[in-house]
Order: structure tokens, then C-alpha cells, then sequence
């Protein structure tokens, strides 16, 4: 496909690459704004063609949140960098309970990058941005000569409006709470893994990439006293309740029994000599809630296609040391620590 | 997850357990020592103390390869990679071990050298095919368990003609420092260490087979249990282990029949008996230097062997003087003992052999067990309170 703009310069998605002049503010640039970006994104904000967008928010209290993507390889079962980007940060804002509003996008391209796979990647994203029904307002984008990026890098901001009666925070989760997870944890870490150089196996695990704003909408409905939610992505879920239990300063026992993971996962992380506790999730989250709402949460979490498979997995403990144990399935007792370092195979 | 999930039921965790429980005689002490990380590991990961009557006590041994590597081998791979520019590959668990300075491989890494970690000997191979111009030297650390790869590489290198790859050879060997503890004066005239038996290595043993700890049966009168690593395995062996005491046996007995025989895998005893020669001594982080227990390359296979293709650097260095994992991987003392322990020294930050690998037993206690000292320590006033919840 060919699109041809503004004069005589074409952009070419077949055979083009990204060129310095696609970032330098002129003609070029221009061309990849309105062939691509505008186009996959479209939306009255974008088609004003300012610097800026300017919109009004509903009342409530403003959340905002960033995230910047780096993720290699770029596309990987279950998603792309660009789909990701905008679940990443829509989860992000709804952790607060929020609902998410508006989307911006910062583009950081490497030289030579393929057009098509920029095409494909910002088509993702918008197909994403479309589903979860938020618009990408505003975006940049620069290009940096060759070699010194990965491809794409992507940074995605979101803005978000609390309800009323909501407010969720690690420091609000109580002794006696219930822990709740959505659903089965290390699903997207296993299937980027399995794409890494040098560690090519063969798996039907799909990243877990999703939004998660409408369960959280459905879930502060049902249960607006939520103490606390989060999603566990880079340190898995381990790192998450560490995290909480030092914000809140308590204990947590969770029970191994009650942890869902699925059986390719099990088996991966098996073989690679890994911990699913410690595996990033992308479409997860943990929520913290007085122990009298946790029955009705979990039937409105379950109700949710996001949250079918929705569990308990264990309370928070009045502990001076702030340790997350865990009751294994063998029946003793550990710690389930913090990460330490990156998550590197044992030898034997 | 089949062949896995069998080996960690609960159910059959609890009525091993009530087993143990119902034979360890009133009275008696039972110490074991499991020799593998592999098995410290799993003792603390599925929380087995807390399945154990408090008469049989586990002494963490010095099976973890990447913690008994002194730090002067961690030097020189560091200089491999930071000085003569090669592409260095290693098992990941070797990246962030530190050598001297506080230097590991992944600083190393992050300040420019070309550190790869691979999963098995033959990337690394490959890895010199990819890179022809560039010389690859693989960093082979590991008991008898990894080096039938290592030798495999090795070989493959010759018959493959390929001339830019060489291994930085590490290979340690079981029998020897399971002799080591056993003469120690701890265990052999002062009787300080109370040694009633051991569990026997899983995966080396599927290499070396149960035959040479019949010797230690029979000299130092000590039973040995060869049993697997999932915890099901650890649980039956310790069961075991109690009645050869009980009845006064000392005798070699395996629990993992599924993968040890009792002359295991004479394929790749004999591709390491082609390949590597016996050091005269090496050191072993910990244990200073143990005689014969290290293997090099033969000189027939001098040109993959790193230590003859590179110059490297005579090195020494100390280790810190109040670290007792000297000690501790004797099983004379346990992490708690140490000074440092979870205060200087930490994962994160690791001053002796036994917290740089998850398998070490300081790691393991630090990373899974550690809420259990402070059980002990803590006053009725601010113990751990469950919630009713």
C-alpha cells in the first residue's frame, strides 16, 4: 500500500523503513502523521492537528499514569508492543479504580525500522485504544539514528476519573483483608520467554495483555470499600505483595493451593527453573478487600469475562516484619521473598 | 504437570511425615546432612522443617557448584570477558555472583563486555559458529552432572573443526568433598559435627550411579539415601535415613531408582573420562584446597582449553573474615550463626559462598526461611498473629 501525500514524497509500507527525516518536523514527518498515525488513531482531538488536545473531564478526582515500553521481541502470542502499551497504561489508571478517559502516545522509532511493522504495530494499538474505548488524544514521535533504540519504543500517559466513594491505595489494606487475584499469574512472562534468543521453546501460552478497567468498574460498583488493587507485571505477583505488605506495614499468608497457574506455565517455568510467582502478568490484578465484601466481590469479578476465574488466595496478617508467607502445597510453611536481581535459571 | 505434581502431593507429604514422626525414637538426635543445593533448596521451598519432629535435623552441605567456586576462577572469567574481548557464555546462575571488588559478570556486562547467558553447552557452541571472527570461551562451572556437556562440547568443537571456542573448565567432583567433611576434625575426632547420614545427590548420581558411596557406607559407617529432588523424594529419604539408624545399618540405599542405577550413565562417564584429567588439588570456596577433586581439560584437547589459550592473571584473593561459610557448608555451623548473616550479607549483596546462589544454604534460609528466626525471637507480645480472617 502507498499513501501519497502533500506533494511528490511517498511512504512506502511494503518495502520503507523508518528515515531520520521522519522525525525531523518537516515534510516527511508530516506524511507519517497523517498516513499512520492519524489514520489507525482517528478522533475528533487528533484531527484538530494541534500540540495538544483539550477535552473536560466528568467530576471526580483525576488520576494519571505513564508507562514506557521496551519490550523485546516486539510481537509475541497474544500481542505487540503497541497493544501493550495501551493496556499497560489503561491498567495502570484503573488500578486506582478509575475510568480510564484519555490516552496520549510518544513514539521513540530507531532508523531502519521496517514501515510495516510500524504499521502493524500502531494498527494493534489502535485497534486496542478502540476496544477499551479510549482515545489517544495526543502523541509525538522522534527518530534516533540507527542502533542507538530497539525498533520502538513506546511511552503511553493515561488520565482517569475516580467515582465517588472510591479510594484504593496500598497504605488502606488492613489486617484481616481478603486477597483476591483475577486469574491464573504468569502467562504473558512465559510467552515472552519463550520468543528469547536462545530460549526458543515451543508453547500455546498466549500473553495475558488485556484491559482491565471494566472489571475494575464492575468490581468498585459491587464493593466501592475496595481497600487497595494492583497488577502484578514486571516481579510478578511476589514483588506486588511484597510491595503492599512494606506500604501498609503487615504481614500476608497466601496458600500455595489456591494459586492459579496454568499447567503450560507450571511446565515452563519448570524447565527453565523459574518461579510463576515472580513472572510478569499484563492482564491480572490483585485486590485487597474488608473480609465481609470478598464473597460479593468474587462473584462480581467472576461475572466478568476478565475475571472468570477469579480466587482467594489468602489474607493480610498483622506482622511487625512485613513478611509475605506462603503455605505450600507440601503442606510446610516459607516466605515468599522479594525479587532479587532478575529471575536467572539455576543450573541444576 | 505429569511426573512432577505426583512427587509433591500434600496428602502423601503429611503421612510420610506422621511416618517420621512415629519412628524417630524419643531421645535420639538424627543429623542429616543433604550434600546437593538441589536439595536445600527444596527442602526450604515446600517448607519441609515444618513437616520434620524436631529429633531430625538437616546440616545444608556444600553442593551448590556456583557457591563453591572460589572467587579467583569468578576473577578470572571476569577478566576473560573484560580483557581479552571474547564472547563469554555461562549458566545464568553464574551472572551475578561476585567476585573481588563487588564485580560480577553482569557489572561486567553493563560496562561493555559480551557476557551470554545460554541454557546448555551447545548454544555457546553455536554461539562460536554464529561469530567466527570472534573467539567464544564457554565458563563451565558444575559437579558431575554438567560436565558429560561440557566434554560433549568439547568434542564436537574438534570434530566440527571449529577453532574460536574454548572453555574455561570448573568442574568439580562430588565423592571428593563428601570425603572432605567426612575427615574433617569436626566430624572425625572432635565429634563436634554429629554426621548420622546422607542424602545422596540426585542428578550427579544419575551420572555416577550409587556405587562410589558405597565406600563412605562402609568406611565412615555413615547410611546414604541417593533420592530425587522434588520433595516427596526428600521426605522418603529422610524416612529411610531414620530406620538405617534405628537399626544400626550403614548402607547405600536409593530412593530415586527412577533415574540412578547403581553404575549410572557409562555413556558419559566415559565422554568425561575422555576429555577431562584429575587436578592435583583445586579450591573450593569454603573448603580451601581439596585434593583430586577438580577435573582439567587433557592436554590432547589443549586448544579448547581457555586456561591455555589465553594468559590469565595469577590471582589471590580473601574472603571476609567474619563469614563463617566455611563452617556452614561443613554443616559445623548454620546461618544464623553468622554475624553477617541477613544484616551485611544478603542476596542482594552477598558476602559468602553460601548466599550467592539461591541453592546456597544461607540464600535458601535468607529467601524462604527466615520468618522462623524471628518466630524464635520474637517476644508473646509481638509474635505472628494469624488473622481469624
Amino acid at each position: 500500500m502507498t499513501v501519497n501525500l502533500r506533494g511528490n514524497s511517498q511512504l512506502n509500507f511494503d518495502t520503507g523503513c523508518v528515515e531520520m527525516i521522519h522525525g525531523s518536523g518537516g515534510k516527511a514527518m508530516a506524511q507519517l502523521i497523517e498516513g499512520l498515525f492519524l489514520k489507525a488513531f482517528d478522533n475528533p482531538y487528533l484531527r484538530q492537528q494541534n500540540d495538544q488536545a483539550a477535552f473536560s473531564l466528568p467530576p471526580g478526582r483525576v488520576v494519571m499514569a505513564t508507562d514506557s515500553h521496551v519490550i523485546s521481541p516486539l510481537f509475541f502470542p497474544g500481542g505487540d508492543i503497541g497493544s501493550l502499551s495501551v493496556h499497560g497504561t489503561i491498567n495502570d489508571v484503573a488500578m486506582a479504580g478509575a475510568r480510564p478517559t484519555h490516552l496520549s502516545a510518544g513514539f521513540i522509532l530507531e532508523e531502519g525500522f521496517p514501515l510495516r511493522e510500524l504499521k502493524r504495530i500502531v494498527e494493534s494499538m489502535a485497534a486496542a485504544a478502540k476496544e477499551a474505548g479510549v482515545p489517544i488524544v495526543t502523541g509525538d514521535t522522534k527518530v534516533v539514528e540507527r542502533g542507538k533504540g530497539d525498533g520502538v519504543f513506546i511511552n503511553t500517559t493515561g488520565i482517569g476519573v475516580v467515582p465517588e466513594g472510591v479510594e484504593l491505595g496500598g497504605d488502606r489494606v488492613r489486617v484481616g483483608d481478603h486477597i483476591i487475584l483475577s486469574g491464573p499469574i504468569g502467562d504473558h512472562g512465559v510467552a515472552i520467554m519463550s520468543l528469547r534468543e536462545n530460549l526458543t521453546f515451543e508453547t500455546a501460552i498466549e500473553s495475558d495483555s488485556q484491559p482491565l478497567h471494566d472489571l475494575v468498574a464492575d468490581m468498585v460498583k459491587v464493593v466501592p470499600g475496595l481497600h487497595c488493587l494492583r497488577d502484578p507485571t514486571r516481579g510478578g505477583l511476589a514483588t506486588t505483595l511484597n510491595e503492599i505488605a512494606q506500604q501498609a506495614g503487615v504481614g500476608m499468608q497466601i496458600q500455595e493451593a489456591n494459586l492459579p497457574v496454568r499447567p503450560q506455565v507450571a511446565a515452563a517455568c519448570e524447565f527453565l527453573g523459574l518461579d510463576p510467582l515472580y513472572v510478569a502478568n499484563e492482564g491480572k490484578l490483585v485486590a485487597f478487600c474488608p473480609a465481609d465484601c470478598s464473597e460479593a466481590l468474587l462473584a462480581a469479578m467472576r461475572a466478568h469475562p476478565r475475571g472468570g476465574e477469579a480466587c482467594r488466595i489468602g489474607e493480610v496478617v498483622a506482622d511487625p516484619h512485613r513478611f509475605v508467607q506462603m503455605q505450600t502445597r507440601f503442606g510446610g510453611n516459607r516466605i515468599v521473598d522479594w525479587l532479587n536481581g532478575e529471575q536467572l535459571p539455576r543450573i541444576c | 504437570m505429569k511426573y512432577v505434581d505426583e512427587f509433591r502431593d500434600g496428602q502423601l507429604a503429611q503421612e510420610l511425615a506422621q511416618k517420621i514422626k512415629r519412628e524417630v525414637q524419643p531421645g535420639r538426635q538424627y543429623h542429616l546432612m543433604e550434600f546437593c543445593g538441589g536439595h536445600t533448596h527444596a527442602i526450604f521451598r515446600y517448607g519441609i522443617p515444618d513437616l520434620l519432629p524436631p529429633e531430625v535435623k538437616m546440616i545444608h552441605g556444600p553442593g551448590c557448584p556456583v557457591c563453591v567456586l572460589p572467587i579467583v576462577r569468578i576473577d578470572s572469567a571476569i577478566e576473560l570477558a573484560m580483557d581479552h574481548g571474547v564472547i563469554l557464555c555461562t549458566y545464568g546462575d553464574m551472572m551475578r555472583v561476585p567476585g573481588s571488588r563487588k564485580m560480577s559478570l553482569l557489572k561486567a556486562k553493563a560496562e561493555g563486555a559480551d557476557v551470554r547467558m545460554v541454557y546448555s553447552t551447545l548454544d555457546a557452541l553455536a554461539l562460536a559458529r554464529q561469530n567466527p571472527e570472534r573467539e567464544v570461551v564457554f565458563f563451565a562451572i558444575g559437579f558431575e552432572t554438567t560436565t558429560p556437556p561440557t566434554a560433549m562440547a568439547i568434542q564436537q568443537a574438534e570434530r566440527l573443526g571449529i577453532k574460536n571456542f574454548s572453555v574455561f573448565c570448573n568442574h568439580v567432583l562430588t565423592p571428593s568433598a563428601i570425603s572432605t567433611i567426612l575427615e574433617s576434625p569436626e566430624v572425625r575426632e572432635l565429634g563436634t559435627l554429629p554426621l548420622d547420614g546422607f542424602v545422596g545427590p540426585a542428578h550427579v548420581s544419575t551420572v555416577i550411579g550409587s556405587q562410589p558411596y558405597e565406600y563412605f557406607a562402609e568406611e565412615y559407617q555413615s547410611p546414604v539415601v541417593i533420592a530425587g529432588f522434588e520433595p516427596l523424594d526428600v521426605l522418603q529419604a529422610i524416612l529411610m535415613l531414620v530406620r538405617q539408624i534405628n537399626e544400626g545399618r550403614a548402607e547405600v540405599e536409593n530412593e530415586f531408582t527412577r533415574a540412578v542405577s547403581r553404575d549410572g550413565n557409562l555413556k558419559a562417564k566415559r565422554i568425561v573420562a575422555d576429555t577431562f584429567e584429575m587436578r592435583r588439588e583445586f579450591e573450593w570456596r569454603g573448603l580451601g584446597m581439596v585434593p583430586y577433586s577438580g577435573l582439567k581439560i587433557k592436554a590432547r584437547f589443549a586448544a579448547f582449553d581457555a586456561e591455555k589459550r589465553f594468559t590469565l592473571k595469577r590471582r589471590s584473593a580473601r574472603e571476609n573474615k567474619a563469614c563463617e561459610c566455611p563452617a556452614i557448608l561443613r554443616g559445623v555451623k548454620t546461618p544464623r550463626d553468622c554475624k553477617l548473616f541477613g544484616t551485611v550479607c544478603t542476596p542482594e549483596n552477598p558476602i559468602g559462598s553460601c548466599m550467592v546462589s539461591s541453592e546456597g544454604a544461607c540464600a535458601a534460609h535468607y529467601s524462604y526461611g527466615r520468618y522462623r528466626d524471628h518466630l524464635a525471637a520474637d517476644t508473646p507480645s509481638n509474635l505472628i498473629q494469624k488473622s481469624e480472617a
